[in-house]
């Protein structure tokens, strides 16, 4: 067998042609006949009891197609954990923006006056608009107590560390909620058909997330819901699960009008009413030897989740099991908490908790040492987990991970010592500062726990009657490179040409439920399950006598032709099966979190203005190890992206809140960084491999999320000499801590 | 709106054909484009000349169509991602997209391939510098830009412009 080596090579993106003509078709492309547009009537206010609806005058109302909540044919919910988050609200609203009545009609540009020309009476209730809101309970807004979901981890003795510490370093650090900001707005078009029910095609990273969904709310057996993946651009967590509720109100309008519906968010909208980051706070109390060692500590983890819960628990425990970072703890304590606010609900973001726990972690490590007396790149050398060691979960770390040196290679990438004596001397003169900031951090990829086990994700490989191949799953491509990549595993397994292989779009009557394209997993958990049905593939042949053990491509196709002519469909499945040696604990939160984690240490230098108060960075260098690299080109756009993203994180992206609602839902005002804003993001990569993913693949989408906010924000520190806890960092809260700073009383 | 205003015939060329629409006078370009010419490879990403996904030619210059009405167009020549699509002179330009990773979700890649076009029509051997400046009306949320720069460097190289 001749290998065409495909892995480690920048095979080019599967449907890149159609992107770079102009000939994708993303779902605002699509128009069916008869097709009505749709729109979404929603809350003003954070909370209350809806007393009258009123249609107001100067609109024909009966050329609109109305529906409220009474139309809903199964359960006013979006299903999905608690599945307490109505898909119209019937009598109450819970947050601004939340979804009332739905309108269509032939002309969309008929909507915005008639969605306008609604109003709505309250009975208002209380708000509750921050964490801190929510802890003091005056008002409950969600249970018995406003909590979601609370995690506790528990390693060692916690309470015996303290009268041997020789440190006591405590510290509270905030992030605040970020947009995802892929530049398609969310959309869906929605057809019902009384025998075929009803079918959807939208933009969206999870096909079975919809479908489940669309079962409940129409009470439909799973036959009669459709969900298509049109081209979609860009989500990063953001068409996690907020797609559902667009294709539920699409699909009641459908349902009731008896012609397709689309519906397409403008920006307002969009960034107003979906999902954004959970904001954040983390308090550290840090138990610490007087030569720099972590003791023990103890973490306290809290998450806005919005008014629903949604997918907060998930977000909570990832961001809980992240927040020792990569330090060897011998004692620890870590609370998790996901409150309830009268926010829109908060949800999927790349990281998914984890960035929010890494930036307090990769904070506090640089106030340790400052307590301690030695250097950011000292107290991490001696606080490193080693191979062996335990996380805090209690999981041995098996990678033969060396972190000193992975950290030693970004202290030179970065020219870190030469380029901090330089400016320790520079910043003496003019009003440019500049610093160096580090973080060193890891990411667990796929789902936590037994979170794939759950899951049981199914995948297939098909053989064509042109003896090319198929692969078959219901992971989306959302510019990451799931096409791509999938399609080089498929065709490293079976030795045939890149070209030979081609994958299905997603649609729940054609693929299994290889599960949602999220956490990291799709080149590890899915890809690994493409390698396995392609092998069965071959096997097949092989096994009938159509195909000898050792083939060529030209072979294999030929066998692969026979077969097809021969009896019909030739599909492959392949389900996931759990690693035997991988114990978790769901109760007491302790074992093997991930099946395994990647390593980074990012390095970002920094230069901040004293006359503008403004923060540039100059130089990032972002080395990690994610396993095999299956595509250099896609996996360096995939951590050039993410880093991107995580600046944005730290010195731009800023929602501002007035009565609960988002005020600055534009591009205008939610400021993303241009290609003038970034600095020269310089990717190296390590490869040790990995036994549980494909071709030693390891998760590396969302782990780029996690460094640059705390790497940018220590450089900060480093240049001023003045402690950040909270971003975004803007010049304005640079000028207020710079100008206090600068106070007699505080030197 | 299309049914309370009265609609008038424009004339434009359009990726070099001449192409008359009924259209109302302030109806943007980019629903005319997408609409009534079935163009769909431009894209709305902000509705309000931001975000750059909906930028076309106009006479040589780059504008965002969300913020020309189509009177403001009639008379002028537009060249949208589908007429770069089949000009080859812009060849390498498509390659070196797909190359070097230019496109990931794909949904700025029309603007911003027609950003470099304008760029690169200018300024045929544009430094790096150049290159940034002149895709920064363009915002890009996967990439991180640094594939997309290369990308327009290398065509550069290739001898795009001529």
């Amino acid at each position: 067998m001749k290998s065409p080596a495909t892995i480690g090579l920048s095979a080019q993106r599967k449907e890149g042609l159609g992107k770079v003509t102009g000939q994708a078709r993303y779902v605002d492309d699509i128009t069916l006949p008869d097709m009505l547009h749709g729109a979404t009537v929603r809350s003003r206010i954070p909370r209350g009891k809806i007393k009258k609806i009123i249609f107001g005058r100067g609109i024909p109302w009966d050329e609109y197609v109305i529906v409220s909540a009474k139309d809903i044919p199964g359960k006013n919910y979006i299903a999905l954990i608690e599945n307490d988050q109505p898909c119209l609200a019937d009598g109450v609203v819970n947050h601004p923006e939340e979804a009332i009545l739905l309108l269509a009609h032939p002309d969309r540009h008929a909507l915005p006056k008639a969605v306008a020309a609604v109003s709505i009476e309250y009975d208002r209730l209380p708000p509750v608009f921050t964490i801190e809101e929510s802890e003091r309970q005056s008002e409950i807004i969600w249970g018995t107590d406003n909590v979601f979901k609370r995690f506790l981890v528990q390693k060692g003795d916690v309470d015996a560390v303290w009268e041997k510490a020789d440190h006591v370093v405590e510290g509270e650090y905030f992030t605040g909620a970020q947009e995802q900001l892929y530049i398609e707005t969310n959309g869906m078009i929605a057809a019902f058909d009384a025998k075929k029910g009803v079918t959807v095609w939208g933009s969206l990273q999870c096909p079975f997330y919809v479908h489940k969904a669309l079962m409940a709310l129409f009470n439909l057996p799973e036959d009669k819901i459709r969900v298509v993946q049109t081209e979609t651009g860009g989500g990063f967590g953001g068409k996690e699960e907020y797609p559902s509720m667009i294709a539920a109100h699409a699909a009641l309008l459908a349902m009731k009008s008896g012609q397709p519906v689309k519906i397409i968010y403008d920006r307002l909208e969009d960034m107003a009413a979906t999902t954004k980051r959970h904001p954040s706070r983390t308090r550290h109390r840090t138990a610490v030897s007087k030569d720099g060692k972590i003791l023990g500590g103890e973490i306290d983890f809290t998450i806005d989740g919005g008014a629903y819960e949604t997918l907060s628990p998930v977000v909570l425990s990832r961001g809980t099991i992240h927040a020792g970072g990569p330090y060897y703890w011998p004692s620890v304590r870590i609370r998790g908490k996901a409150v309830a606010t009268t926010a829109p609900p908060h949800g999927a973001f790349r990281g998914f908790g984890a960035p929010q726990s890494l930036f307090a972690m990769e904070r506090h490590m640089d106030r340790i040492a400052q307590v301690v007396g030695v250097t950011p790149v000292e107290i991490r050398r001696r606080n490193f987990l080693k191979q062996g060691q335990t996380t805090t979960t209690e999981q041995i770390v098996r990678d033969p991970i060396d972190l000193e040196k992975l950290f030693g290679r970004a202290l030179e990438l970065a020219d870190y010592d030469a380029k901090k004596k330089r400016f320790a001397y520079e910043n003496e003169r003019g009003p440019k500062k500049k610093g160096m900031g580090l973080a060193a951090f890891l990411h667990g990829a796929g789902f936590t726990g037994s979170g794939e086990r759950y899951l049981s994700s199914v995948v297939g490989v098909e053989g064509r009657a042109d003896g090319g191949v198929r692969v078959v799953v219901s992971s989306t491509e959302i510019g990451q490179g799931t096409n791509t990549v999938l399609c080089q595993i498929a065709a490293e397994t079976l030795c045939l040409p890149y070209e030979d292989v081609e994958i299905a779009q997603p649609d729940t009557m054609d693929v299994p439920n290889s599960g949602p394209t999220v956490a990291s997993r799709t080149a590890m958990v899915v890809g690994k399950l493409v390698e396995s049905a392609a092998r069965g593939l071959e096997q097949t042949l092989v096994g009938c006598g159509m195909l000898a053990e050792r083939h060529t491509a030209e072979e294999f196709r030929a066998a692969c032709r026979n077969y097809v002519a021969a009896r019909g469909t030739f599909r492959s499945l392949a389900r996931y099966e759990p690693p035997s040696d991988v114990f978790w604990d769901d109760e007491h939160y302790r074992g093997e979190a991930y099946a395994t984690f990647a390593w980074a240490v990012y390095v970002a230098e920094v230069t901040v203005d004293l006359t503008t108060y403004g923060v540039t960075v100059d130089d990032f260098v972002a080395l990690q190890e994610v396993g095999k690299v299956l595509n250099p080109v896609l996996a360096r756009g995939q951590i050039t992206g993410g880093v991107a993203q995580g600046i944005g994180f730290a010195l731009y992206e800023r929602v501002e809140w007035r009565d609960g609602r988002m005020q600055n839902s534009q591009m205008t005002n939610y400021i993303m960084p241009t290609s003038a804003d970034l600095p020269p993001i310089r990717v190296f990569f390590e490869e040790l491999g990995n036994a549980h993913g494909a071709y030693g693949a390891k998760g590396i989408g969302e782990l780029p999320m996690d460094g640059p906010a705390p790497a940018v924000v220590n450089a900060i520190e480093d240049a001023l000499g003045v402690a950040f806890d909270s971003i975004p960092l803007l010049p304005e809260n640079i000028f207020d801590a710079v100008t206090v700073d600068a106070q007699p009383q505080s030197r | 709106m299309s049914d309370s205003v009265s609609q008038c015939e424009f004339s434009l060329r359009v990726n070099g054909v001449q192409t008359f629409v009924r259209a109302c006078s302030m109806e943007r370009l980019l629903d005319v484009l997408r609409e009534k010419l079935g163009l769909t490879g431009t894209k709305e990403g902000c509705g309000e000349g931001e975000c750059g996904a909906c930028a076309v030619l106009m006479d040589g210059e780059l504008v965002d169509s969300c913020l020309v009405p189509v009177v403001q167009a009639a008379g002028s020549s537009i060249v949208t991602i589908e007429g770069l699509a089949v000009d080859s002179r812009f060849r390498a330009l498509r390659e070196t997209f797909l190359e070097y990773g230019g496109a990931q979700c794909g949904i700025c890649t029309p603007g911003m391939m027609l950003a470099a076009v304008n760029l690169l029509d200018k300024k045929p051997a544009p430094t790096m510098d150049d290159i940034r400046e002149g895709l920064s009306g363009n915002l890009c949320r996967c990439t991180g830009y640094a594939q997309i720069l290369e990308a327009v460097a290398e065509a550069a190289r290739r001898g795009a412009a001529r």
